[in-house]
């Protein structure tokens, strides 16, 4: 298990408020029983309808590590398969104005932080990537910040999921799985499993 | 910070504990799961030589992928077969029920599971598929999530969650003949936003929800992920336990009463507290229906398209997009739009009522000229129901294709898809650009019974002119 402190590499941006998870991995590619072959298909039909001007297609941002995007990003459906498609792209954080909630969550349990910050602070990081594609950002979680250049812009998360991603406690499977025995006095407290039977 | 509601007594009394993080971890009381976002999980729990902890707490069936014409296996997509194949194999070595077709109890998951008596109130329900807010309808909590956490619930029953805030969203009144459940959750995204919602849970209270049967509460709660709140719910009451009472899954004898009376225990109190509340009156709710391309822009089928000044400043640009994508001009009314397809079913729609409602308009009239028209039940249950009732013979008149069960044109990972440019009148819960199966396919959200009547006119209709 890996602490996330810091991400620092090269920045793509990406325009655009609500962009859902058929977006990021069209339904059609949902059709496979591992997220493998997820990265080459990420934004598909967007890309393939901007003919190589889409930010995941421009060479300035190959290599890119984050990903930086507005308002609502992952809206949609459940599909972890959308924010696995970004990671395997090669996205390993994200700042966005905000995040759907799911999405969110997903990003959590594969270790991809994805920070908020104010939407004049995420346009002025995105006018910089843009102008800047080969220059390195920091995104900083102790710090609460990402640096940029000479800038620095404040950045927040839920403490719950930061403090996950700093103690390297954000899969958090093994911790639950060890509650077993606490587990199992919840399951004896509700009265329900005993007349509803699930199969 | 919300107290005394259904939310709060269902959380606490499935808490194991606090995570070092600070977040909960949660009891799942019980657990759906599909062929799309559950192979990788369990492939997980092979990696990590992790065993599925309570196996009797997950029911599995298989929606997403069905082919709703030719079923016969192989399936013709190599692709779906092998994700029919890995769920066989999965629910079999882990001992997890699996509804396969053919069974008479496979269905969209979020339809299959209320119908057999298996969601509940006062549970906590999970499933890899943002709709699990259906189940809210019950008075339990119920809520999507990804792959990493379906292994979590697989191999612990339990999940790492921070509380959510609730927001009491209530509508008093009476609806109109021709406005339905679906009018009346579009009505709220269409006013509290698509993002309105994130960091709640919707409470759905009020008259208006009250005098709801229980499929319609299911069509509001759905569609509360579409407003950004991962759970809604509405408190469990008579109208509640009448539809449980007998189903499959249901206490019986002694403990029914002793269901009951625990399930009216964990309704919100009469001065619970919630973090917020916003109230709506019935009566200023049209048929409504979405122009753009979120389940937020939404107007009364009698209305314009808005036009740039007659949005909020934040709403502009998404609009501008909107209007390219639809090819649709602001100040143009919605009524008229011609329509290619129209498609009656989903976890939002495809259940006996919505088919009833539609089969109503559809009656003795037909599918106007150029226009394919298809009904998809939500589950084999609700087939049979329906044909039963003759439901499938009056569509059939009327030139509606008739179909299996499944997901189908909702998200179009089966053989179902928009073409081209194509734009679908669809009783389902998402408006998204490419979500029905075309990269440039346009969908049109609404009630069935708007569908229904889309599809006799060829265009966008109000259906209260049909009635």
């Amino acid at each position: 298990m890996s602490q996330v402190k810091t991400v620092v590499g090269r920045g793509v941006p990406l325009v655009g408020n609500d962009i859902d998870t058929d977006r990021i991995i069209p339904a059609r590619f949902l059709r496979c029983v591992t997220f493998d072959g997820l990265g080459a298909q990420v934004f598909a039909d967007d890309r393939t309808q901007m003919q190589g001007q889409h930010p995941f297609d421009q060479p300035q941002y190959q290599g890119a590590t984050l990903l930086v995007v507005n308002r609502n990003f992952g809206c949609g459906s459940s599909r972890e398969h959308a924010p696995q498609a970004i990671a395997k792209w090669g996205i390993q954080a994200l700042v966005g104005e905000s995040f759907a909630e799911i999405f969110f969550g997903n990003c959590v349990a594969m270790g991809v932080p994805c920070v908020t910050a104010a939407p004049a602070d995420v346009q002025v990081l995105q006018e910089w990537l843009a102008a800047n594609p080969q220059s390195t950002a920091t995104l900083d979680l102790e710090q609460k910040q990402v640096q940029f250049g000479e800038s620095s812009i404040p950045i927040s998360m839920g403490e719950g999921a930061r403090n996950m991603f700093l103690s390297g406690t954000w899969d958090a499977c093994g911790q639950l799985v060890a509650q077993a025995e606490q587990i199992q006095q919840t399951a004896g407290r509700l009265p329900y499993l005993s007349w509803s039977r699930a199969s | 910070m919300s107290k005394g509601t259904l939310f709060d007594k269902v959380w606490d009394l499935h808490t194991v504990g606090t995570l070092p993080s600070g977040q909960t971890q949660l009891f799942i009381g019980l657990h759906l799961i599909h062929e799309v976002t559950s192979p990788q999980a369990f492939a997980m729990l092979r990696d990590r030589g992790l065993k599925v902890m309570f196996p009797e707490r997950t029911v599995a069936t298989v929606d997403h992928i069905i082919p709703t014409e030719n079923q016969a296996r192989p399936f013709v997509d190599d692709l779906a077969e092998e994700m029919m194949q890995a769920l066989e194999q999965n629910t079999q070595t882990n001992g997890i029920t699996f509804y396969n077709i053919g069974s008479g109890n496979q269905g969209i998951v979020h339809v299959i599971a209320p119908e057999q008596g298996l969601t509940q109130p006062g549970m906590t329900i999970a499933c890899g598929d943002s709709h699990t807010s259906t189940h809210g309808a019950f008075g339990a909590i119920a809520f999507g999530i990804g792959t990493s956490q379906v292994r979590d619930v697989l191999a612990s029953q339990t999940l790492a969650l921070s509380k959510l805030k609730v927001r009491k969203v209530e509508v008093n009144g009476k609806l109109v003949p021709g406005v339905y459940a679906k009018d009346v959750i579009l009505h709220i995204i269409r006013k509290l936003g698509v993002t309105g919602g994130v960091g709640y849970a919707y409470e759905f209270a009020g008259t208006t929800f009250e005098q709801m049967s229980m499929e319609e509460r299911m069509t509001v709660c759905n569609m509360a992920i579409e407003g950004g709140a991962r759970c809604g719910y509405v408190n469990p009451d008579q109208v509640t336990f009448d539809y449980l009472k007998g189903r499959d899954a249901a206490p019986k004898g002694a403990e029914w009463d002793k269901a009951v009376t625990w399930w009216q225990s964990i309704r919100s109190n009469a001065d619970a507290e919630y973090d917020d509340v916003v109230i709506f009156d019935a009566a200023e709710i049209a048929p409504t229906i979405t122009w753009g391309i979120t389940p937020g822009q939404g107007i009364a089928v009698n209305e314009s398209i808005p036009t740039p000044e007659a949005l909020s400043e934040n709403d502009r640009e998404l609009a501008a997009e909107a209007y390219q994508y639809m090819d649709l001009a602001p100040g143009t009314p919605i009524q008229g739009t011609k329509i290619d397809v129209c498609f009656i079913g989903s976890c939002t729609n495809g259940r006996m009522s919505d088919l009833r409602e539609a089969a109503k308009v559809a009656k003795g009239r037909h599918v106007a000229e150029g226009i394919k028209a298809f009904v998809v039940p939500g589950s084999e249950r609700v087939k049979q129901e329906a044909e039963a009732e003759g439901l499938d013979k009056i569509f059939e008149a009327a030139g509606f294709e008739w179909r299996e069960a499944g997901c189908s044109m909702c998200l179009a990972m089966n053989p179902d898809k928009l073409q081209g440019r194509q734009i679908s009148a669809s009783s389902s819960n998402r408006n998204f650009k490419g979500r029905q199966g075309s990269a440039s396919g346009r969908t049109l959200l609404m009630s069935p019974a708007m569908v229904a009547a889309a599809a006799i006119t060829g265009t966008v209709t109000d259906v209260r002119t049909l009635l």
